[in-house]
């Protein structure tokens, strides 16, 4: 009889984004109570403590987040779960840690909408709030997860993301994925890279908080360790302190976004099968990408040639994977649980090469295999 | 800086014009009328026999721009 | 310089640009050289000091002293204040925020950072009105009052800071003006000395704004109000209930002793650690 492997585990992706947590280092959550989000919040209660890390319910939202970016100042590595009701408030101290730097990781399972919508049922239609939620230029790193290791996998992933861009990363789940059991078996302790913050190496009185490097990520001084600098969500010069200076704003708002695109290879991950040649390819994501990837299955077998793309990191955009695909695929069908938010991103770097459909489902229920065989036999 | 030789002698009450921003404050609530204000409203020391060196305006002051030497032991550490 | 100047001098960042940004005659200053005498008093190290500020023209303090210094977003700066207190608890976290910052917008974080009792000192200015937005009327405008949103005058009525803080929770509160300042040298000092969730409400007055639209005079003329209209707790227990009609207490309102949020969360680390049950 086979051993049985002790890292195997049967996880619901609640927890297995908890588990990748705690893995990555995060040693405080601070959240407020949402469906179908919660699980996440009532493990870390009882986990962090036991980490000598530390759980706090607040009173909203946004309290859940600014205390997030508090705790981050400090050096610890930190993160919040919500849904899309919470992701709305969260928006306001979202825009704070991307001008202020502040590493976090902020896990928004997402439910129907707008508004209360549909607590209890999946959708994908925070992909574009994620992006430009918050308001003002800004970069932003986003992942979505399909299956339960990945959400155990991309909750590290988001972690070592933020440390090293020093931004917030959003890591998507749709109800489906977040309450799905998976056996899963996680990874040796040590065998998973983790990246901490880089800090200051040089004295305290040489230290230029945001100043320009060649990375665009200027070293992160934890608050009480010597470094004193003035952190603000105003528009700030290298030392940290407000400016209007036009010849300080430009090069600031460039840098934030050049930290973010110089390194799109590092952040951008998804599965590409079998998009050479193919008539049709299908550009997926979350719970909707298992479907997909079925439905690309059986469409070979009825002998279509269907190519399948799996977009891991949502934001910044996979150009650079998409563009080929769009380039040799007669036609591209983007499916998602909501009215066409990748679809536009498919489209706006579709500059007439292909042709590109959509299967939009906003009615609380997942998007099944076989209406994505429908579609692909009705558009191939 | 002249030290102070005996208890009697007047202070030195430094007003630093550079951060005043003539709000009238120092003058307005001097306990002893030794401070007065100029044409322009900026405040200067009238009368220097008559300070009692009791700080308060140093302490009001919004703009940390006006200094008694040789406060009273008392007011000094902060008052009680 | 000396004494009182001296230490003063000593706290502030000297690559920052002098005089500060605040009117003529602004009670911001006075309440900032209280903050630094309390805080010199007491002997904190710089480094150990996090201040924390929320929007408005009070928000603008921390950027002058050479602490830890975070200017939050509007109404939040409790809860970034909360995050850093509990991932850090070493570290003397003072929140520094306006009325409109701290009752308005973060109304609900300031009652809940009370009703916790984290060991955090919130500072509120208030000088009735939103200041550097142009004038506006703010949770603590008193009834009857103009602002520039109530031009024919205002019909709400004002949020009693101190009262508010008594009630949901805080272990101490104090209330002070910016005339007082001695006392509020005081009340600061034993805010930060005090274990638990500390308040002390600061009157000040704002006339670029409120003063003007109100004819209640310049710096001066307010001063002379607040002068005239506070009363020690003190003074006050000798009065009658209709000698304080008009008036307002000041000194401290609340000091007791509660449960301290960060003392409790750590033992529940140990009770955790311990293996000791969930249920237990």
């Amino acid at each position: 009889m086979k051993k049985r492997n002790v890292n195997e585990v049967l996880l619901q992706g609640n927890e297995a984004v908890a588990e990748g947590a705690l893995r990555a280092g995060c040693r405080f959550f601070a959240g407020y109570p949402i469906t179908p989000a919660t699980e996440i919040a009532e493990i870390m209660s009882v986990k962090l403590p036991r980490l000598d890390g530390t759980f706090i319910q607040m009173e909203d939202e946004i309290a859940s987040l600014g205390a997030v970016i508090g705790a981050s100042l400090t050096g610890t590595k930190s993160m919040t779960a919500t849904s899309g009701p919470g992701f709305s408030l969260m928006q306001e101290n979202l825009g704070f840690a991307c001008i202020a730097e502040v590493p976090c990781v902020l896990v928004n399972v997402m439910r129907g909408g707008p508004s209360t919508g549909l607590p209890t049922y999946p959708a994908q239609g925070d992909v574009m709030q994620a992006r430009w939620g918050t308001h003002g230029d800004h970069p932003m790193i986003a992942l979505c997860a399909s299956t339960v290791r990945e959400c155990f996998d991309l909750t590290i992933k988001a972690f070592n993301l933020s440390e090293r861009f020093r931004n917030p990363v959003i890591l998507l789940l749709d109800e489906v994925v977040a309450h799905m059991r998976e056996k899963v078996t996680l990874p040796e302790e040590g065998l998973v890279e983790i990246f901490d913050r880089v800090k200051p190496k040089v004295p305290p009185e040489w230290y230029i908080p945001y100043e320009d490097t060649p990375a665009g990520v200027p070293p992160m001084a934890s608050f009480g360790e010597g470094y004193r600098y003035h952190v603000t969500g105003l528009t700030h010069d290298v030392r940290g302190f407000p400016t209007s200076r036009p010849d300080e704003i430009g090069p600031f708002i460039a840098r934030l976004f050049r930290k973010i695109s110089q390194r799109f290879p590092e952040i951008q991950m998804g599965e590409v099968d079998q998009v050479d040649g193919a008539d049709i390819t299908v550009i997926a994501y979350g719970s909707v990408a298992r479907s997909a990837k079925r439905a690309v299955r059986d469409a070979r077998e009825r002998g279509i040639k269907a190519g399948f793309v799996k977009l891991t990191t949502i934001w910044p955009f996979m150009k650079s994977v998409v563009e080929p695909v769009l380039k040799t695929s007669k036609v591209v069908l983007v499916p998602e649980m909501n009215m066409g938010q990748i679809s536009r991103e498919v489209k706006r770097v579709n500059q007439g090469y292909t042709r590109v459909v959509t299967l939009n489902k906003v009615d609380g229920t997942i998007i099944t295999p076989e209406e994505i065989l429908d579609r692909i036999i009705e558009v191939a | 800086m002249t030290q102070a030789t005996e208890e009697k002698k007047p202070p030195n009450i430094d007003i630093y014009k550079a951060w005043c921003k003539a709000c009238g404050i120092c003058v307005a609530f001097c306990p002893t009328g030794a401070l007065a204000r100029d044409e322009t409203g900026s405040p200067y020391v009238k009368d220097p026999e008559k300070c009692a060196k009791c700080g308060l305006c140093e302490l009001r002051c919004p703009d940390f721009a006006i200094t008694v030497h040789e406060k009273k032991e008392r007011q000094a550490r902060g008052g009680q | 310089m000396e004494e009182f100047t001296k230490l003063i001098h000593k706290y502030l960042r000297h690559d920052k640009k002098f005089p500060h940004v605040w009117c003529p005659g602004c009670g911001i200053g006075i309440m900032l050289g209280a903050l630094i005498r309390a805080i010199d008093r007491i002997g904190y190290e710089k480094d150990e000091v996090v201040l924390v500020s929320g929007i408005g023209c009070s928000g603008r303090l921390p950027v002058y002293v050479d602490f830890n210094t975070l200017h939050t977003t509007h109404g939040r700066a409790l809860t970034f204040a909360t995050g850093i207190k509990l991932a850090k608890p070493g570290l003397k976290v003072i929140v520094v925020m306006g009325d409109g910052d701290a009752v308005a917008i973060g109304g609900n974080h300031f009652i809940h950072a009370a009703r916790r009792n984290i060991d955090l000192t919130a500072i509120i200015l208030n000088n009735s009105v939103y200041g550097m937005t142009g004038g506006q009327y703010s949770p603590t405008t008193p009834f009857g009052m103009r602002s520039t949103t109530t031009m024919y005058t205002n019909i709400e009525h004002a949020f009693k800071i101190s009262e508010l803080a008594v009630t949901a929770g805080a272990a101490f509160v104090g209330r002070g003006t910016v005339y007082h300042a001695k006392l509020l040298d005081g009340l600061m000092e034993k805010a930060f000395l005090k274990q638990g969730f500390s308040v002390v409400e600061v009157i000040a007055h704002c006339h670029t704004q409120y003063g003007k639209l109100n004819r209640l005079g310049g710096p001066v003329e307010m001063l002379q109000w607040q002068r005239d209209h506070a009363v020690t707790v003190e003074s006050a227990a000798r009065m009658k209930p209709e000698e304080m009609e008009d008036k307002f207490l000041i000194g401290v309102l609340a000091d007791r002793d509660l449960p301290v949020y960060t003392e409790q969360y750590e033992r529940i680390r140990q009770r955790a650690k311990a293996g000791q049950g969930k249920d237990a």
